[in-house]
């Protein structure tokens, strides 16, 4: 992944499609996995890559040549890329999985995103730019997905392109001519500063003030309008079959519902009972 | 013809009035030995007074003599909160020989002061009767405690993909009971219908003690005069709603909704019936909220707003939700409502929005729901909900706002704000005055003035939100002096020594 030769920035914005937060998660009677036959909508963190990613181009203007938004899903994660390009993106790449393909991990993932930039490069090299294809400068994607939190896939692909990398971020500045990244991280206790030279993969974390934008009537229908290119893994020459296996999924004990005492006594007794000691 | 209409009716209304204030029968306030008659029969937590034997401070009674936009205040020195329709019948039973007066009390969540005394009636709280009775998952019907939390019931039948027939901005307060006694609209009016439709039957414990078991599950029954319909909207002047079964829905299984930005209000009422040609059955709310509704709740926190861009030169807003039975069908439905809307030469809309998860679902209808709570934060908020035909909508509120400009009435000090919003599907509009403080000369710039305006339309002075306290004087706009002298009647076979929610309704 070389830097665009022009003073030009191509952004990546890779997003999932997760079970709504909002949704009650429940086990399926099989116990191979939950129940997915609820409302889905895009991870909340992606969503902020997504605004991040537009929010650039408004300030940076024309200086953001592209952003593509790129998902690896079933067929009906087609939908969270629309909603991704009613916000503002300008294309979209499905690398479809059948329906019954177990989820993807986070290497697997980073591998098909590192396939995406190196077949996008291909083909500008081959082409010339402007056919879709073109160099990557940035990766902006959300710092883990709210299904399975593994948090792994931005770092993972930052190893595997060898590019520059800054997790959690809170803000993010891009001086395209200098061709450096300025980001805010959150680290424990408080904030870091980076400068991050360009190529580089930014995560997104939650503390922005804005809510992500609503997707407006007419960009709805633009968006309609915008490429959606489909591709599978094969064809990008990656194998995305899941390393572990996962043997069975229960829901978490119960909670024994408590009860009340009469006491002060009959409280030290109870808590005697259950194992419960001061600690002198 | 129609003024000579009026005239007549004011002048009925005037010798009724008259009539009726000479007989109005005097009632005793409670006592301490009530107190004790009581005490026989309710725990010690039931009973909450500012009497012996344990009284209480009076700032203990205050949430419960107040309504909840300050407005009303009553004074009443106690407050029972049974847990039985036993112990309900047997508290009207005393009252009604003592001749004491009986407010009953739900969520205290109204706006024409129906639940609050109007001097020191003894107040009878639902709010310990909140349990659900039945639930049959076949035929929908629900039956529950008046005192059930509107919400709580909603909570209750999710899992069973059932949803309440109604939907107010206040659910998480108000109780069913208090609903039917208000014949509460609310937000899905347009497409579950009223109270008067979905309420199956009532348990009412009249004021004489009599429990009346009407608590039918059955969806028709034909058998004699249907009594239950007296007492939804009745505002607890004919008795104590303390049970209910309800007819609930089956919950949709994909729901959209999304904000217009309109360029003129002319435009509502084109796009509400090309909204309803395209969406037919899917449409399940059709609100408006103006600029000025629009922009008091995003102030004050309501929801994310529309961007600037989106917003600009909208002279008001419309959400439109639909609930459908599947995803795909109603998208289609409303792409091809969008595309109309958006390729047409003369476009009804600025812009709009559409939500993309649930998430920006609630956020766009707290838009709208929260327009009554950032009303609340502004100030204090004059309301009238009114019934008027769809076109005069901007009429109206702009009259009102030139009124109050030509009394001197608008500025920071006295009128902040006049808005408008409300259910446009079903006629009715919320017009809200927001005052820096209830003044006497605010009230009577608006009073008889909005009154006589709707009347002027034919509309009406209360689309949803009762008669209460508020109105009374003025229902003669909306009812002919036959149909408000067949009410007392009504009202005298029911609660002949006037012992119920009095100064309510009926004056």
């Amino acid at each position: 992944m070389q830097p665009t030769a022009a003073r030009f920035l191509n952004i990546l914005v890779p997003i999932k499609r997760c079970v709504d937060y909002a949704v009650k998660i429940r086990v399926n009677p099989q116990q191979t996995g939950i129940d997915t036959n609820v409302k889905h909508s895009m991870n909340p963190f992606d969503e902020i890559a997504v605004e991040e990613a537009v929010r650039l181009r408004e300030r940076l203007k024309d200086k953001v040549k592209s952003i593509t938004v790129v998902t690896l899903g079933p067929a009906k994660a087609a939908e969270t890329l629309r909603t991704a390009l009613a916000m503002g993106a300008d294309s979209g790449i499905h690398i479809e999985l059948p329906e019954s393909a177990p989820p993807p991990e986070p290497l697997g993932v980073a591998r098909v995103l590192r396939a995406v930039i190196e077949r996008r490069k291909k083909m500008a090299t081959e082409e010339g730019s402007g056919t879709g294809g073109g160099t990557t400068d940035l990766v902006i994607m959300g710092k883990q997905a709210i299904d399975d939190d593994l948090g792994q896939t931005g770092q993972m692909l930052a190893a595997l392109l060898g590019a520059s990398q800054a997790t959690c971020a809170s803000k993010l500045d891009v001086d395209v001519d200098k061709r450096v990244a300025h980001v805010r991280t959150e680290i424990d206790g408080g904030a870091e500063e980076l400068v991050c030279t360009l190529p580089a993969v930014i995560t997104t974390d939650l503390r922005y003030v804005e809510q992500p934008r609503y997707a407006s009537l007419p960009n709805i229908m633009k968006a309609k309008k915008k490429p959606i290119e489909k591709l599978t893994p094969t064809d990008l020459g990656v194998d995305v079959t899941p390393m572990l296996e996962t043997i069975k999924v229960t829901e978490p004990p119960k909670r024994v519902g408590g009860s009340k005492v009469g006491n002060v006594d009959e409280l030290v007794k109870k808590l005697k009972e259950s194992g419960v000691v001061a600690v002198a | 013809m129609f003024s000579s209409r009026a005239a007549a009716r004011q002048l009925v209304r005037h010798i009724k009035r008259w009539q009726h204030s000479s007989n109005q029968p005097t009632l005793n306030s409670v006592t301490s030995d009530d107190i004790a008659h009581f005490a026989q029969f309710l725990p010690q937590n039931s009973i909450l007074s500012t009497l012996s034997p344990i009284p209480v401070a009076p700032s203990e009674l205050e949430q419960y003599n107040t309504d909840w936009m300050g407005k009303y205040r009553g004074s009443s020195t106690t407050v029972l909160r049974p847990h039985t329709t036993d112990q309900i019948s047997k508290i009207m039973k005393w009252c009604n020989q003592r001749r004491i007066g009986v407010v009953p009390q739900g969520g205290n969540t109204g706006l024409v002061g129906g639940s609050v005394p109007t001097s020191n009636e003894l107040i009878l709280s639902l709010n310990n009767m909140s349990k659900v009775r039945s639930f049959d998952p076949v035929s929908g019907a629900l039956v529950a405690d008046a005192g059930c939390i509107l919400e709580a019931l909603t909570e209750y039948i999710t899992p069973h993909n059932h949803i309440m027939p109604l939907d107010l901005g206040a659910k998480g307060s108000c109780q069913i009971g208090g609903n039917i006694s208000t014949n509460a609209g609310g937000l899905r009016l347009l497409r579950y219908g009223s109270l008067h439709g979905s309420v199956l039957g009532l348990e009412v414990v009249l004021p004489d003690g009599t429990i009346l078991d009407n608590l039918s599950t059955l969806r028709k029954d034909n058998t004699g005069y249907d009594l239950k319909q007296l007492f939804i909207g009745a505002e607890g002047t004919l008795g104590v709603v303390t049970g209910v079964s309800i007819l609930t829905p089956a919950a949709p299984r994909a729901v959209n909704n999304m904000i217009l930005a309109l360029p003129t209000f002319e435009n509502v009422l084109p796009l509400f019936k090309l909204a309803r040609r395209h969406l037919s059955e899917i449409l399940s709310a059709f609100e408006l909220i103006d600029r000025t509704a629009y922009e008091l709740a995003v102030k004050h926190g309501q929801g994310k707003g529309l961007s600037d861009e989106e917003i600009e030169g909208a002279q008001c807003f419309v959400l439109l939700e639909t609930s459908g039975g599947k995803k795909e069908h109603d998208e289609e439905k409303l792409n091809i409502l969008l595309e109309t809307l958006l390729e047409s030469d003369s476009p009804l809309i600025n812009t709009g929005v559409l939500s993309q998860s649930p998430a920006q679902f609630s956020s766009l209808w707290k838009l709208r729901e929260g327009v009554t709570e950032a009303v609340s934060k502004e100030g204090k908020a004059y309301k009238y909900d009114i019934s008027i035909p769809l076109a005069s909508f901007k009429e109206v509120v702009d009259a009102t706002r030139e009124q109050l400009r030509r009394k001197g009435l608008l500025h920071e000090n006295a009128v902040k704000h006049v808005l408008g919003y409300g259910h446009v599907g079903d006629g009715n509009l919320h017009l809200n005055i927001v005052a820096a403080a209830y003044t006497p000369e605010i009230e009577a710039a608006l009073e008889p003035f909005v009154y006589e305006l709707v009347a002027s339309y034919k509309g009406s002075i209360s689309a949803e939100h009762g008669i209460g306290a508020m109105k009374t004087h003025a229902m003669h706009y909306s009812k002919s002096g036959v149909a408000i002298d067949l009410m007392k009647r009504i009202k005298h076979v029911f609660d002949p020594h006037g012992i119920m929610n009095p100064g309510k309704v009926l004056e």
